[in-house]
């Protein structure tokens, strides 16, 4: 299967700051895909060059074999939507529609109307006027309604209060399920990607920490809880992710795919927010050491 | 794109379509009554010197109506670079919804080049019919005053208002583009387009061609006078320009034959009473008298040179001026198309 | 018709619950053979999940025997877990309750029953898969 994006070397800097550097990144067709990090971690910078709103300083982009926003049939192929789902406020829902026939040579008129119809949405109300669930709702439909390969949502249920948020992901995940196509989503709440994605990419400080697909993730990963070890003196192929000690017990997250044959571990599960948490609080971890390196080198 | 962009400029559509509907009433109205008016009472009398009572009845009548017009005229392009010029990219950075129309299936280019095309040449439209419309309501005063290539009223008639309206909306879009804030952009835009008008105005426009000269005796000018000049411990003499009709008249100066500027010294000489230090004489010559044998006196020695630009120039330096604010305009449009693409 | 939920605090995989809940609801008599399962698009578009874990739960319940995929008709009973209803077991059933007697004699009250059941089953389960 083909990638959708695909990323080497990629960086963007402002001044002096890089939002995003060394960033390789291979996302398949056919999955949605969970963008996640905390905020800052250069999660909207991606997308932005993604989409084309943003030329990198280095490195390359490819989105679905292409340079981003490369001509017209190019930006026709990718559905956006920005955080805070921007609208014209002074037009009204119907012409949001209108604007996409007349942008869009591959707008589906009649896709649109009817879920606009679903949605409830009146179409003579003015976008301004729209509550914040419906507002990224009609972002999402002009999205969707120029039957693009893939769609980029950046943050979209963020400032959505829970109902309006479930709406918009179960009219997203049926745009996937109809039309087959392929989702990037970002977003700070893991719990939400939980449900509709299948496959991650988690970027902390810039870079990207961990990729790929969800089930394998969460199947080699595990917790163990034991009393008080080592954790140098577990075998090598057990990574450990992250590690607490109290004085008498041990607290381990450790990665492998191998069985876990020691009867001392109890072992458990890990849910898909722990996994990130734990891949954050690593790599804060060695940041300070890193600076620690830097200090000593100097 | 065309119908998008129409779309979102169809509110200041309306508004400029309703003050052009206002003005064109009042001027179909008024303009029937000023003609006639003009005809009736300073027509039968024009180019004799009895003539100055009616003109100033004639000018006072409709004075206010007049005032009101021409400062519309000078107001409106700068108006429109203010609204249609700085809003059209600042309001779609600021609120975002860029992020909405670049990620749909046109370029940048196409995006911007379209705003530009539909709202530049409704600019264009507007300021041209504004400006035809006031210019041929004012053909009466003009006739009256012969004063159409003065620095301000040639800003108000003729063509260059439209030039002018172009150039401010090209003026509005990039200040928007840079500054990314409509109310900052707004600002901006005013501040620098009266910037480049008043320095072109001043120090461009004298240039478009080379001035002509003339000679003139001293008594064409138009105001003859002395004026105490720091406490009256010294004086100038005051020549106003002479009244050449419909031309411009940049500099007059009083030389004798072999071109040096009359002295003061000369001056004390020929008009002795007239300027005794510390005292302050009238400027305005009385028919007879002192004054009148000082002139005379002054006269025979020296002569007005005037420089001037000749009033069968003015529709040469109406197209000039024009040209120079559209090509401006071009200039600045290149820059937004070079810019746009840089914009994060 | 089936309706199906997702409890995300299980850790039990998305897809693995939709096949339990579909082999649960065979047992209960919910569904029968003949009847229809909601297409990908009804089920993802209720409850927001992923249309791939749909689509993997259908092709485990298809690889266990249990339905079968109808291309553009759509996806339809067709095995049941015949005599696997909680009614037969009879001799599981009286080990179980006999474990569970020697367990509460022991002293272990209700939680640490469940917890050495769970315990165990988990380990037994995974050296199984081992």
């Amino acid at each position: 299967m083909s990638d959708v994006l695909r990323t080497a070397g990629l960086g963007k800097r402002y001044g002096r700051r890089w939002a995003l550097a060394d960033c390789d990144l291979r996302i398949p067709a056919g999955h949605v895909t969970g963008l996640v990090g905390p905020n800052g971690a250069g999660k909207t910078t991606l997308l932005h060059l993604a989409v084309g709103l943003l030329a990198p300083t280095t490195g390359t982009i490819e989105v679905l074999g292409r340079t981003p926003a490369a001509d017209p049939s190019q930006l026709g192929r990718v559905g956006f939507v920005a955080q805070d789902t921007p609208t014209y406020a002074g037009l009204s829902v119907a012409e949001h529609l209108d604007l996409g026939g007349w942008l869009n040579p591959t707008w589906d008129r009649e896709l649109a109307e009817r879920r606009v119809r679903q949605l409830g949405l009146d179409p003579k109300q003015k976008a301004g006027k729209l509550s914040g669930g419906q507002r990224a709702q009609l972002a999402l439909t002009v999205a969707i309604a120029k039957r693009p390969e893939l769609l980029i949502l950046d943050e979209p249920v963020a400032s959505l209060d829970p109902l309006a948020r479930r709406e918009f992901l179960k009219v997203l995940m049926e745009a996937v399920a109809e039309h087959g196509v392929s989702a990037v989503l970002s977003s700070h709440l893991v719990t939400d990607l939980e449900r509709v994605c299948d496959h991650l990419v988690l970027l902390v400080g810039s870079r990207v920490l961990v990729t790929g697909e969800i089930e394998p993730l969460l199947a080699s990963h595990h917790r163990l809880t034991g009393p008080r070890r080592d954790p140098a003196r577990l075998p090598s192929n057990q990574e450990v992710i992250e590690e607490s000690h109290t004085d008498r017990q041990t607290t381990l997250l450790v990665r492998t795919d191998e069985p876990i044959l020691d009867p001392a571990w109890t072992v458990e599960p890990v849910g898909l927010e722990d996994l990130v948490l734990a891949y954050m609080g690593r790599d804060s971890a060695v940041d300070s050491s890193r600076a620690t390196l830097a200090e000593v080198a100097r | 794109m065309i119908q998008l962009s129409w779309r979102q400029f169809r509110t200041q559509a309306a508004v400029a379509a309703a003050g052009l509907a206002v003005v064109a009433i009042a001027v179909l109205i008024t303009g029937p009554r000023v003609f006639h008016l003009y005809d009736t009472t300073v027509a039968p009398c024009q180019g004799r010197s009895d003539c100055g009572t009616a003109e100033e009845l004639f000018v006072r009548h409709y004075g206010f109506l007049q005032a009101a017009l021409t400062q519309l005229v000078e107001f409106a392009p700068a108006l429109i670079g203010i609204f249609w010029g700085a809003p059209l990219v600042a309001r779609e950075l600021e609120s975002g919804t860029f992020r909405l129309a670049w990620t749909q299936s046109v370029t940048r280019a196409r995006w911007l080049g379209v705003k530009l095309a539909v709202v530049g040449v409704a600019s264009a439209v507007t300021a041209g019919l504004l400006s035809l419309m006031v210019t041929w309501w004012t053909t009466p005063f003009s006739r009256v005053e012969a004063n159409r290539f003065d620095p301000t009223l040639f800003t108000q008639h003729g063509i260059v208002p439209l030039a002018y309206a172009v150039f401010a909306f090209a003026l509005g879009v990039t200040m928007g583009l840079l500054v990314r804030r409509t109310l900052p952009a707004m600002a901006a835009t005013l501040a620098l387009f009266i910037g480049v008008l008043l320095c072109i105005v001043f120090w461009v426009r004298p240039h478009y061609l080379p001035p002509a000269h003339t000679t003139m005796p001293v008594r064409a000018a138009g105001d003859l006078g002395f004026q105490p000049v720091e406490s009256g411990r010294a004086f100038r003499f005051i020549i106003g320009s002479p009244n050449i009709p419909n031309a411009w008249v940049s500099s007059t100066r009083v030389v004798d034959a072999a071109g040096h500027p009359v002295s003061n010294q000369f001056l004390g000489t020929a008009c002795p009473n007239l300027v005794p230090p510390g005292s302050v004489a009238g400027r305005f010559p009385a028919p007879t008298g002192p004054f009148q044998d000082c002139i005379a006196k002054i006269s025979g020695t020296y002569h007005l040179v005037v420089t001037y630009q000749p009033a069968g120039r003015y529709w040469i330096f109406q197209s000039i001026e024009s040209g120079l604010f559209l090509a401006l305009a071009s200039g600045l449009c290149g820059f937004c198309f070079w810019r746009i693409r840089r914009v994060a | 018709m089936i309706e199906f939920h997702l409890d995300t605090r299980s850790g039990v995989a998305p897809y693995l619950q939709l096949v339990h809940q579909v082999r649960q609801a065979l047992r209960l008599g919910v569904l029968g053979v003949g009847d229809q399962l909601p297409t990908v698009k009804e089920v993802v578009g209720r409850i927001a999940i992923n249309p791939n874990t749909v689509l993997k739960a259908y092709r485990e319940l298809e690889h266990e025997g249990l339905v079968s995929a109808k291309p553009g008709i759509g996806t339809f009973v067709t095995g049941t877990l015949g005599g696997d209803s909680l009614a037969s077991h009879g001799p599981l059933r009286r080990d179980l309750r006999r474990w569970f007697a020697k367990a509460r004699a022991a002293g272990l009250d209700e939680e640490s029953i469940e917890a050495l059941f769970r315990d165990t089953f988990r380990s037994a389960d995974r050296e199984g898969v081992a």
